[in-house]
């Protein structure tokens, strides 16, 4: 737990140092502020570096202590939540990131890039709370329907976040995610699928949190999905014994090409979650949209019979703490009514 | 609250928090008892947390409530005028527990058709609502089953009340019904056919499917939720991909105006469907 924890806060320091450079940027683009606050933010950034190399001082330590604060407070606080029960899976769909850059008059994009930071620190979150599975609907098929500008910059964005991971490969093996892609990859340009594919490999062996990542997917598309799979599954069984029976015994006529056994062709639920991109994980406990919409818009419809619905008003780069523990709080209390429904 | 965990459970989940939080070496030497103290320390941590989030919850309840009074009588003008008109389908969401108060559904059906509400989709896991239909279809002159509408398509036209009763069945099994109706025909077409191209399916050929064996249906706009918990408890899955879902709090505490508030806000959002 040391040991990972540790990986953690190495994994977050370049995202912060990350999200400081942004904030300050932000900063520059509002107050149209620029060569002396640039001169500043280059000061700061030497300073930051400097102070790295050389060796602590007295204030070092004080300011080490100070800063080291708010981490042990969340982690008092994390604790004090684990007593009651935590949810296995958390589920959110990233909305407002949009909304977010025009109200704080940013570039195109830039909101998404901030959305980026909020994900970094809720996984972060979710990680010490020791919440296993952890789903993010990051790109929908509907989403392919955005003007072409946006859309590029949207697939851009996804190539270099994937690009990071697989640069800090070894960063993301000591941690232990796992992530796992969940759609139709094949709607992708080559090159985002085959980075996709090689992030997979690359964590398939990580035992640690499972980040599930929902691209280029929706509910219905799984469904689909499912039936084609299984479809195709009951074929190769048909050909498969239609082949035995012929091999065994010529005179026999083969069943099923008539039908009865056609017709009698049944699937059940539990089939069709077997060929759902979702199969072997379990379902969501709660999922948190953001930016104040309540609608599923598509996303795990079938997996949410269950699910704690929570909807904060805060657009998804402003997502913090505190509306993840009120979610999980809100879990804790109806809890007790999801187990008994369950058991029905 | 009764959520917490037994006290093994617990104890463990405490004793790998503590790992995190102390160096090894001091979590060795940590007696038993300084555990107990510290449980307990975090019990009650836990039990002030969660008394800060129902007394937060209570006010937020206090303040729909009183909305919810304020609607009706008119105070808020921008409540007064509903265009309907975007509002086709509505559904609602009982847990089956509180289904058993059919009169208070009835209430809630008069309270609907008052507004203007032409076809509800009314869902409760066990089906207890569908049992009790015929009840509620007495009660309600102006209703009548969703089955049982001869123009199906025009039905929207009517004056009367179109009323609709699911259960989880329709749900997860509805789909698997449809799927083994595809299974089955394209499987049947390609052995009579012998074309050895692959069928592709589409959400179109599910829409059908659901419609074939009974379990298709019109998306609701606005999913109204009765119980403890803000989940749609299994609602047919394939029927809610851009619906509004609306916690109402439980069947007992529901108000009129608070119905006519979520009407409203549903009207005024806007959706991108993914653009």
């Amino acid at each position: 737990m040391q040991k990972k924890s540790w990986n953690w806060n190495r994994f977050l320091a370049c995202s912060e140092e990350n999200m400081r450079n942004l904030q300050l940027q932000k900063l520059l683009e509002r107050n149209s502020m620029s060569r002396s606050i640039e001169i500043e933010r280059e000061r700061e950034t030497d300073g930051t570096k400097g102070c790295c190399k050389m060796e602590k001082g007295s204030s070092g330590y004080i300011s080490e202590f100070l800063g080291s604060i708010p981490t042990f407070l969340r982690r008092c606080l994390f604790q004090v939540l684990s007593f009651g029960p935590i949810p296995h899976h958390i589920a959110f769909i990233l909305d407002g990131n949009r909304r977010y850059a025009r109200i704080h008059h940013l570039e195109a994009g830039m909101g998404h890039r901030y959305g980026f930071l909020a994900l970094l620190s809720i996984l972060k979150y979710c990680y010490e709370l020791g919440v296993k599975y952890v789903t993010i609907y990051a790109f929908s098929i509907d989403n392919f329907k955005r003007k072409p500008d946006e859309l590029q910059y949207l697939m851009d964005l996804i190539l270099e976040k994937l690009e990071v991971v697989l640069s800090e490969e070894n960063m993301v093996k000591q941690y232990g995610v796992k992530i796992d892609f969940l759609g139709n990859l094949k709607l992708f340009p080559e090159p985002i699928r085959k980075a996709a594919e090689k992030v997979m490999a690359a964590t398939a062996q990580n035992n640690g949190t499972v980040l599930l990542v929902c691209v280029a997917y929706t509910s219905t598309d799984d469904i689909v999905h499912a039936i084609q799979g299984l479809y195709k599954e009951k074929q190769a069984r048909i050909q498969q014994t239609a082949e035995g029976k012929q091999m065994g015994d010529d005179d026999e006529p083969v069943e099923c090409s008539g039908g009865s056994n056609l017709e009698e062709f049944s699937v059940s639920s539990a089939d069709l979650e077997r060929h759902m991109y979702f199969a072997g994980y379990p379902d969501p406990d709660i999922l948190i949209r953001s930016g104040g919409e309540t609608r599923l818009s598509n996303f795990i419809l079938w997996q949410s019979t269950f699910c704690l619905l929570n909807n904060p008003k805060a657009l998804w780069p402003d997502i913090s703490l505190w509306h993840l523990v009120w979610a999980i709080l809100q879990y804790q209390r109806v809890r007790p009514f999801f187990e008994k429904k369950k058991r029905l | 609250m009764g959520a917490n965990r037994n006290g093994d459970d617990v104890t463990e989940i405490n004793r790998i928090h503590l790992v995190g939080f102390f160096p090894n070496d001091l979590f060795q030497i940590t007696s038993s008892w300084r555990l107990d103290i510290w449980n307990l320390v975090i019990r009650l941590c836990w039990f002030l947390l969660h008394q800060v989030f129902n007394t937060v919850h209570i006010m937020m309840g206090i303040k729909r409530v009183l909305e919810s009074y304020f609607v009706p009588s008119g105070l808020l003008d921008e409540y007064k005028d509903l265009q309907l008109k975007k509002l086709r389908y509505l559904a609602v969401v009982v847990d089956s527990e509180e289904a058993l108060q059919t009169l208070r559904i009835i209430k809630l059906l008069q309270w609907l058709s008052a507004i203007g509400v032409k076809h509800v989709s009314l869902y409760d896991m066990q089906g207890v609502l569908n049992k009790n239909k015929e009840t509620i279809l007495r009660s309600l002159s102006n209703s009548r089953l969703w089955e049982e509408s001869h123009e199906k398509a025009t039905f929207l036209n009517g004056g009367k009340m179109t009323l609709e009763f699911l259960s989880i069945s329709d749900g997860r099994e509805g789909i698997a019904k449809a799927a083994s109706y595809l299974c089955s025909k394209y499987m049947k077409a390609k052995t009579l056919s012998g074309n050895q191209n692959e069928r592709v399916f589409t959400e179109s050929d599910v829409d059908i499917a659901l419609k074939a064996v009974g379990c298709g249906g019109p998306e609701p706009d606005l999913l109204l939720i009765y119980g403890p918990a803000r989940c749609h408890l299994g609602f047919p899955a394939w029927r809610m991909r851009y619906t509004e879902l609306v916690h109402m709090g439980t069947l007992k505490s529901m108000k009129y105006g608070a119905v006519v508030k979520a009407i409203h806000k549903f009207l005024t959002v806007r959706q991108n469907y993914g653009k």
